[in-house]
């Protein structure tokens, strides 16, 4: 078991926190674990004293060690963001390498055995939070635009750089003055396929600070986990076929085979369970704090199930993010959307430092069989062979691509084919009858260096020089989401009239096929009807409000001056158009969302919210409230314009609309008969409120100088806004959110 | 042989469409028309493949619509040649490998021209707030019982960014006409729109026909 060869290995290494200390006789309650030598002294006749302070570390060692290594790291991984010109040059698994590196020399200085990485460890628990992280937050739309590229690199290129890299470290073998003639070609190409897979957790950790654009993102990153089903069948076949030594055309065609088994299944049993956390999520409208755990467990189900018929663990974990994702945040609450975000982006986090560092632990630890020209062979080829491969893949890539990819997209994708982990425990799987699996490893183990060291240091300073385009930090613009989905439409109408069946078309039909059957079983409630235009918008105006709430005030946090009157037809001059606008919109946000964003304030272990008893009595009492915040807002508006005086010159129109906006029908907003989430509506209480934020009323202060009914009108609508702290489910995207406790 | 008719100012828009293509979209053509010389709106509203689509009107119009044909052109037609059918066809072609950045952009006008064609019904030369909320009410009439109260709000906000990103700064008592194709442009201009907008069949590696 893994964790029994963290315990042993690293037993010594913590032998200096025993040494010196008494280990009394605890109460034989304690000994349950079996644990050596710490009841032998209660085996002495004369009487001790009762041992008031004792201790006992053998108890506590397992998880003692567990926990102090995290936090090693997790300090590590502080102090390096502490360094200001450090993490900017250099990419943090590098500086995490160098920390494993020390502390595995450290720890041989003192004379013990490091620890080394594991492979079910690594494959069982660090792994799967990277790539559930990773699938669950798969920008959707460019993976599905590129997916055709993306498998001809993860597949033939894998292949490619397997056999290539094997055939010709054999032949390298056989020249006598290397002196491995005893490598057979299986050993090799089982070498080759281990070492020529892209590693996802590098990849990550690399591109991540780097910001490239989408589409070379996607690109590698995609290869990166697709190309699991590759590895796994190829490690699989050579490694039987090694043992045998023979291969038959039969082998072969089993292999192929194979490799659609592993990888179909594996997203089968992926989605199996996607569509089963759907199911479940659709449940829990009264357990909210749980909702997390569904996600979670079942994604390592889907993993640990696939792993245990070899089928392509990451390919189901991938599939099953991607199929649960739309259906769940459409079914869960607000909070548990950020949670499940805070919790795999922590997860990930802290197995890719661990893995890191464990990696740099087990190269000094491990057994190193060190040939020269072996080793400097093996790096040269893998980058020829990732160049070759991409280079010729591209050039057929290319001639069934709309998007060209263009040579400095090729260099980035070739450049960024890092190796890690993966390939590392990989190589340590490796049974000890092969004679040269030291060989093997050392080598894996400086192509990863290489590949993380000098690629990574240098691919910030290369993307910038060959100015490489860069992700685009835009704020999501609803004339952008609007042209989106009419071009959506538009494109799959021209492809009707043309009568050409293409990617459009199939992609309206899914779409068509999935909101009529499949959402209506995994959406809770009527929300399976919203259509994403809305959902977007309603995000931004959520958005807004919550800003306003945060800052404390009304006034606008849009970059200009220009309000509904400047493009409404026949505007109205207004002392305070501005907060007009921005109270009109908010109050918008706030009635239509209502019903999702009222949360009573008791926490309790179950629920996070009151049961929704009061459904019909809310639903009555904010009626009367929006009629009340009407009439107060009409008081508003109305009142400056009769006490302003008309400058000269001033173009002074009639706002027709405004009498309507007062209202409720005409207001824009979503009609309450709508579909709702079935999040628990509770009351939205007013005046309760206020005592809460008495110190709000200070911020309110604008330059009105007008009656104390504008004021009362914004504390109301102040009040108001301040019920969005749970919005309820919406497809929220961006990750500066904070948690608001109403 | 249809390409004769083409002017040299379409030059750009033939040169990368081939000649199998032209060849496929005439048996369509000839197929939608029932073997006539021209399409006619009835035509097109007969094909299956439309009826669900939300802006189908909006599609089918954009054919008929002289501003497509022509750089001058004006109003609408009741019926199209095959000339005019490529002619619209051509403007969802990809940009070729090769194009500098200066026909990229050309493309890229041309293409949003479409769009805002598409959208500027009364061809006044700008997008007023009604024709926007005209525009997202028929993108969402097909989402369901959610009323034109949604699609007002969403239209209005729109309009709302396209101002603050064109205008910056407004006297409360100006008043924003409506977007003009500047503007359409420069609020549009993130978007890639020459990588989107293309029908797949069309960017087969094709040969230069007319030079």
């Amino acid at each position: 078991m893994s964790v029994h060869a963290l315990r042993k290995s690293a037993s010594s290494s913590f032998v200096f926190v025993g040494i010196g200390l008494p280990i009394e006789a605890s109460a034989p309650a304690y000994q349950s674990h079996g644990t050596e030598g710490s009841h032998l002294t209660n085996i002495t006749n004369t009487k001790k004293a009762f041992p008031v302070l004792a201790v006992n570390y053998e108890h506590v060692r397992k998880p003692f060690e567990i926990a102090l290594w995290i936090l090693l790291a997790l300090l590590m991984k502080l102090g390096f963001h502490l360094i200001p010109r450090l993490s900017a040059v250099v990419p943090e698994s590098c500086l995490l390498i160098v920390v494993g590196l020390l502390v595995g020399g450290l720890i041989k200085v003192i004379g013990e055995e490091p620890p080394v990485l594991d492979s079910q460890l690594f494959f069982l628990c660090l792994l799967p939070p990277i790539i559930l992280d990773a699938g669950y937050f798969l920008p959707i739309r460019p993976f599905t635009e590129n997916v055709g590229t993306i498998l001809v690199f993860a597949v033939i290129g894998t292949l490619w750089n397997a056999f290539f890299m094997g055939g010709l470290l054999y032949a390298l073998c056989q020249i006598e003055s290397v002196g491995l003639s005893g490598v057979d070609l299986l050993a090799c190409l089982l070498f080759g396929s281990i070492v020529s897979a892209v590693d996802p957790v590098a990849v990550l950790a690399v591109f991540e600070e780097i910001h490239i654009n989408e589409l070379v993102h996607i690109l590698v990153f995609g290869e990166s986990l697709l190309n699991d089903a590759v590895t796994v069948v190829l490690y699989n076949l050579f490694e039987e076929f090694s043992k045998v030594g023979t291969v038959t055309v039969l082998d072969v065609f089993l292999g192929v085979v194979c490799f659609f088994v592993v990888s179909l299944g594996g997203v089968l049993v992926g989605a199996i369970y996607g569509f089963l956390a759907a199911f479940t999520s659709r449940f829990t409208s009264h357990t909210r704090v749980i909702e997390p755990l569904f996600v979670f467990l079942y994604s390592y189900m889907a993993y640990l199930s696939s792993e245990m018929f070899h089928l392509s663990g990451i390919m189901a974990l991938i599939a099953c993010g991607v199929v649960m994702r739309p259906y769940v945040e459409a079914n869960i609450s607000h909070k548990s959307y950020t949670t499940i975000k805070y919790f795999l982006k922590m997860w990930s986090s802290v197995s890719e430092t661990l893995i890191f560092i464990f990696l740099g632990v087990s190269t000094v630890a491990g057994p190193h069989a060190w040939n020269w020209t072996f080793v400097i062979t093996t790096v040269i080829l893998c980058l020829v062979s990732r160049v070759l491969g991409v280079i010729g893949l591209t050039f057929i890539i290319n001639k069934f691509r709309i998007v060209k990819l263009t040579k400095k997209d090729q260099f980035i994708v070739a450049y960024g084919g890092l190796r890690g982990a993966i390939a590392f425990s990989l190589g340590y799987l490796l049974s000890n009858s092969h004679q040269m699996r030291n060989l093997f490893l050392t080598a894996i183990i400086t192509v990863i260096f290489f590949t993380v060291f000098v690629q990574g240091m240098t691919i910030r300073p290369l993307v910038e020089l060959l100015a490489v385009k860069k992700k685009k930090e835009s704020k999501p613009s609803i004339n952008e989401e609007i042209h989106t989905e009419f071009l959506d439409h538009l494109l799959t109408g021209v492809e009707g009239v043309c009568g050409h069946y293409g990617h459009y078309h199939w992609k309206e039909k899914l779409n068509r096929f999935n909101k009529t059957y499949v959402k209506r079983w995994l959406i809770a409630g009527e929300n399976f009807k919203e259509p994403e235009l809305i959902a977007f918008y309603r995000k931004m105006e959520l958005k807004q409000a919550i800003m306003m709430v945060e800052s404390g005030q009304l006034p606008s946090v849009l970059p200009s001056t220009i309000s509904m009157q400047n493009i409404q037809p026949r505007a109205i001059p207004r002392v305070s158009k501005k907060r007009e606008e921005e109270i009109r919109r908010i109050l918008r946000a706030n009635l239509q969302n209502n019903k999702q964003k009222m949360r009573s304030r008791s926490y309790s272990r179950h629920t996070l919210f009151d049961a929704d008893e009061e459904d019909n009595v809310s639903e009555v009492r904010l009626r009367k409230t929006k009629m009340e915040m009407e009439r107060r807002m009409s008081h508003y508006l109305t009142v400056p314009a009769n006490r302003e005086s008309p400058r000269p010159g001033v173009r002074r129109v009639r706002f027709e609309s405004d009498n309507q906006v007062f209202s409720a029908d005409s207001f824009p907003t979503v009609h309450f008969e709508q579909p709702s989430p079935p999040s628990t509506p509770d009351a939205v209480s007013l005046e309760e409120e206020v005592p809460k934020r008495p110190s709000l009323r200070a911020d309110i202060e604008g330059p009105r100088g007008n009656a104390s009914d504008n004021h009362q009108g914004e504390l109301d609508y102040q009040r108001l806004a301040r019920c969005l702290s749970d919005p309820g489910p919406n497809k929220d995207k961006e990750d500066d959110d904070p948690f608001m406790s109403c | 042989m249809y390409l004769s008719v083409l002017d040299s100012r379409q030059s750009l828009f033939c040169s990368s469409v081939s000649f199998e293509q032209i060849g496929i979209l005439h048996k369509r053509f000839k197929q939608l028309s029932h073997n006539e010389d021209t399409l006619r709106r009835d035509d097109l509203n007969t094909i299956p493949d439309l009826s669900c689509n939300p802006i189908r009107t909006q599609i089918i119009e954009a054919f008929f619509d002289k501003r497509n044909f022509h750089q001058n052109g004006e109003g609408t037609v009741q019926e199209i040649s095959f000339e005019e059918f490529l002619v619209v066809m051509s403007h969802f072609r990809p940009p070729a490998l090769d194009m500098t950045e200066e026909q990229r952009e050309i493309i890229r006008r041309e293409k949003l021209r479409f769009l805002f064609n598409m959208h500027d019904t009364d061809n006044d030369g700008t997008i007023t707030l009604e024709e926007y909320r005209h525009v997202v009410e028929e993108l969402l009439s097909r989402s369901g019982a959610l009323g034109k109260e949604t699609a007002k709000g969403i239209a209005d906000a729109a309009m709302l960014e396209v101002a603050s990103i064109s205008m910056g700064h407004m006297e409360p008592d100006e008043f924003y006409e409506g977007i003009t194709f500047e503007h359409f442009l420069k609020i549009l201009k993130d978007i890639e729109i020459e990588t989107r907008m293309n029908i797949r069949f069309l960017n087969m590696d094709t040969t230069n026909l007319c030079k």
